[in-house]
């Protein structure tokens, strides 16, 4: 088949992030020629003010080299504006003449510099302050003249002013608003702001209205005079008053603009056959200027060229994570405050620490960090998912201290490390490593970072402090999203909840099917995706959605717990802790016969066999003969128990055979996490129920439970959740929530986080308010284990699944041979 | 090539694994859901896990211990991982699966 034809119009981000979307979803479609003004490839755009500032080189910024180009098959014409498009003979013409004719055109011809209309603006030494070439005016300036005037006290501004300070300049910043960044801070933030700026040496000028620029009489500028008469002297000016969609093109070729090209959903332009992208493009009345939208832009345009078709685009919100010159600077939402809306403010100006929360109607409407930015992703996610802040507001100002808190240190700040200082604990990553992975790979999101260097890849504790790194190294470009608002994978554009919802509404009970329905773009996924969608599956339609187990992680397919050496651990299952001479004799045999190199006790209560072989785990099970532990699924693991009423002189309830019981209740139960349970006799609380997914602490007037807690990765608490009276209601409300929980969390979702994201409103609503509901989730939990039954039995009771555990010899092979 | 009849292809699961004891450590025989085999070293190129125990999709197997990702044709680790499991033939006859051991040293 002969390829379409595909010209882009610009070579900045977003486009040529549409084009490496396009090629990994349809390399062979299309013949692209790029057309580009800059006589440059693609570079990384947000970090010229490192450049500027001579922290980097141009060399380190480049995104994709002219290889890349080569590689991928793409006519790259560099040095060349674009001057018309011919819609009729669907052909683009170049200033040099070239030519070149599509059958999908995309513009993305990204922004330019405001540049204020007053006398001067065309003199010598007057610059926007856009791409390499302004950059390197500016250096090059620097050398040989004195004073530098930047308009404009916005962020690209301050961040001009900063080099051309850094490069031995007098840098005036002159500034129409009352405060600087005004759009991103309020006043109080904004003087903090100036202040350390002018303990640094800048200087401001604020508000000021600029009149005019003056002539040095060779056509240079030599000053700048304002409206109020004041004159300041200036060799060079650099505006940065804002940028404006560069769409003249596409208006001389008679598409539709109004501030931006006019795109709708699928960043389709008014002419079918042209889509527009970036900076250019006007979406739903927004020209966005930030890098993460332009990349979902990207994403989407890609599928569309790419003919899926399936995409849309629905606008972002966004937030801005700002960095000028090393001081972290945070704002999302309605920060200003406004009628019916309610302010907590904590300042510490000898700090250097100023917090404004906005709350309105009990919901977290905006905020503005200054100083110390670490809970901006935690409020952002406040702020776009309306979580009902009631109850959480006396404490809300101290932010999630979500930073884990195991492998680095106790570190939960990132700006003042050094660059040699560990942050993933399990892989050994530094700092250093981070940022200069992010800086020559160009990374805009945690995952990338994950993938390059395997920071935060295993555990995940660090993913914060990573976070912040990127977020400190590419600043508003940083892509941080919280899952809920992640896709799954590679392999499709739907978060896990549209997932969810999709596989409950239409029925779908297999995986191929979910695959089919919701578009899947590979033929069986990947080893995040599949293991997920099972789980959805067997969790939403119990009896009916067949188990897949090839779709699971090899311990939940084996049964068992895969070690470093590919060997197993066997962990046989003891109710509550509890065991016996006979079980303890019989574990003995087993060390002793398949020569168990290692046997230990676990922090679940029971006997751990390490170093056993794949082929001997049925063997085991059969000389157990005990129940599966499951210390190896997404599961319940175990119910810890202390001894309670029935021994223990403090004991005010029978905590073991309530532990016990819970466990034969929720034996073989799937979930989307790991789940922890346990159960004291009285408040001295042996058990530790404080740090379990559901805890329960007898006292003498009955139960208390408490749920989301966590002793992992990052020490949570249990929140307490209700007080009962007998056995029965324990058995009747833990089921409940932990059924709830299997029914809305994400896969890989613990407890804590599920909860962080729906909120303890809505638990207690589901479970405790309304008994009938509460009824009814109960029996869904046990309807949902009465077609489980113990894996290490099944395993052993059916022959045709013993193939997973043998190995096909080479000797007998050869001498058939 | 010395092809060795190895088992029936129902004996290997639809995007499921063997393990056949080669003479120098353990072989994986995958196989796809296009119902294509291949074989590589039971070992990732990373810190030797075994590949046979990985979830398969594609033409490709994420190894169990670290989530490296193996072209099941090449061997190659997907980058930006770096690295290769040694590779050997593999392919269907009759509904037989055949393998052809690879003695060279080099990887691919």
């Amino acid at each position: 088949m002969k390829k379409l034809k595909l010209v882009m119009i610009g070579n900045g981000m977003a486009g040529v992030r549409t084009l490496e979307e396009l090629i990994k979803l349809a390399p062979d479609l299309y013949d692209i020629t790029v057309f580009g003004a800059e006589p440059h490839p693609n570079y990384n755009r947000i970090l010229l003010s490192p450049v500027l500032a001579g922290e980097q080189t141009f060399e380190e910024i480049v995104l994709n080299d002219l290889n890349w180009y080569a590689d991928n098959g793409i006519k790259l014409l560099l040095g060349r504006k674009v001057v018309k498009i011919d819609r009729k003979a669907r052909l683009v013409v170049a200033d040099d003449g070239s030519e070149a004719e599509y059958d999908r055109l995309l513009i993305a011809t990204g922004s330019n510099p405001f540049i204020l209309p007053i006398p001067g603006k065309d003199l010598n030494g007057v610059i926007g302050y856009r791409d390499i070439a302004d950059t390197q005016m500016m250096m090059e300036t620097a050398k040989t003249h004195k004073h530098a005037v930047v308009i404009g006290g916005g962020l690209l501004g301050l961040e001009a002013a900063n080099g051309l300070k850094l490069r031995g300049m007098d840098v005036t910043v002159v500034h129409l608003g009352d405060w600087l960044l005004e759009r991103q801070l309020d006043s109080t933030a904004g003087r903090l702001l100036q202040q350390s700026l002018e303990d640094r040496g800048l200087k401001f000028l604020l508000p000021k209205l600029t009149a005019e620029l003056l002539d040095n009489g060779e056509g240079r500028v030599c000053a700048v005079k304002f409206k109020d008469g004041d004159v300041i002297p200036a060799d060079l000016v650099v505006m940065a008053a804002g940028i404006r969609p560069n769409s003249d093109l596409a208006e001389q070729s008679g598409i539709a603009c109004n501030r931006g090209i006019l795109v709708n959903d699928t960043m389709q332009t008014f002419d079918p056959r042209v889509y527009a992208i970036g900076e250019c493009a006007s979406h739903r009345g927004i020209a966005y200027g930030l890098v993460a939208p332009l990349f979902e832009q990207a994403k989407v345009c890609a599928n569309h060229l790419a003919q899926l078709g399936f995409a849309r685009y629905q606008g972002s919100v966004t937030s801005t994570k700002l960095k000028v010159t090393g001081i972290d600077l945070f704002s999302a939402g309605e920060f200003m405050g406004a009628e019916g809306t309610e302010t907590i403010t904590l300042s510490d100006p000898i700090g250097g620490v100023y917090k404004k929360l906005v709350i309105k109607d009990d919901v977290l409407v905006g905020a503005c960090l200054y100083g110390d930015t670490a809970d901006g992703g935690w409020y952002f996610r406040q702020i776009r998912e309306n979580h009902n802040v009631s109850e959480i507001r006396d404490h809300l100002m101290f932010g999630e201290n979500a930073i884990g808190d195991a492998g680095h240190q106790g570190q939960s700040s990132t700006a003042n490390m050094p660059d040699d200082m560990e942050v993933c604990g399990c892989n050994g990553i530094c700092k250093g490593t981070i940022v200069k992975a992010i800086q020559e790979n160009g990374l805009f999101s945690v995952d990338e970072v994950k993938k390059h260097t395997k920071a935060a890849s295993s555990c995940g504790s660090c993913a914060g402090l990573v976070e912040q790194i990127l977020i400190n190294t590419v600043g508003g470009a940083a892509d941080v999203k919280p899952k809920s608002e992640k896709a799954i994978c590679g392999c499709s554009d739907l978060n896990h909840g549209q997932i969810r919802k999709a596989i409950r509404d239409e029925h779908l009970t297999s995986i191929p099917a979910a695959m089919a329905f919701l578009n899947w773009s590979t033929p069986n996924g990947c080893a995040t995706c599949r293991p997920a969608l099972n789980y959805y599956l067997i969790s939403t339609w119990p009896g009916e959605a067949k188990d897949d187990p090839q779709s699971r992680f090899i311990n939940e397919r084996a049964h068992a717990n895969i070690q470093k050496d590919g060997t197993y651990s066997v962990i046989p299952r003891m109710w509550g802790g509890v065991t016996n001479a006979s079980e303890l004799r019989r574990i003995a045999d087993v060390a002793d016969k398949y020569n168990v190199p290692m046997v230990k006790v676990t922090g679940g209560q029971r006997i751990d066999l390490l170093g056993i072989k794949k082929d001997d785990l049925p063997g085991v099970w059969k000389d157990l003969d005990m129940p599966s532990g499951h210390a190896y699924g997404k599961s319940i693991r175990t119910v810890k128990t202390c001894v309670g009423s029935e021994f223990c002189r403090f004991g005010t309830q029978n905590s073991t055979q309530m532990g016990i019981d819970l466990e034969h209740a929720l034996f073989n139960m799937w979930s989307p996490h790991k789940v922890k349970l346990a159960v004291s006799g009285c408040p001295r609380n042996c058990a530790e129920s404080g740090i379990k997914d559901v805890g329960i602490i007898g006292v003498d007037s009955g139960w208390e439970l408490y749920i989301g807690g966590n002793g992992g990765i990052k020490t949570e608490a249990g929140e307490f959740f209700v007080k009962l009276k007998t056995a029965e209601e324990v058995m009747e409300y833990s089921l409940a929530f932990l059924q709830l929980y299997r029914e809305e969390a994400f896969y890989l979702e613990r407890t804590v986080h599920y909860m962080q994201r729906v909120g303890m409103e809505h638990i207690k609503q589901g479970v405790l308010e309304d008994a009938e509901r509460r009824k009814a989730l109960h029996e869904r939990l046990l309807f949902s284990l009465s077609f489980e039954q113990d894996p290490w039995k099944e395993q052993l009771a059916k022959p045709q699944l013993k193939k997973e555990f043998d190995r096909i010899a080479l000797q007998q092979l050869e001498a058939h041979a | 090539m010395n092809w060795l009849d190895i088992c029936d292809l129902e004996e290997i699961n639809v995007l499921g694994s063997r393990i056949v004891s080669g003479p120098k450590g353990d072989i994986a025989l995958f196989r796809t859901s296009a119902d294509e085999v291949f074989a590589l070293d039971d070992r990732c190129p990373h810190k030797g896990g075994p590949l046979s125990q990985g979830i398969i999709y594609g033409k490709r197997v994420a190894c169990p211990l670290h989530n490296w990702q193996i072209e099941l044709e090449s061997g190659e680790a997907v980058a930006p991982d770096q690295g290769c499991a040694h590779r050997h033939q593999a392919k269907v006859e009759n509904g037989r699966v055949l393998l052809a051991l690879n003695s060279a040293t080099e990887c691919a």
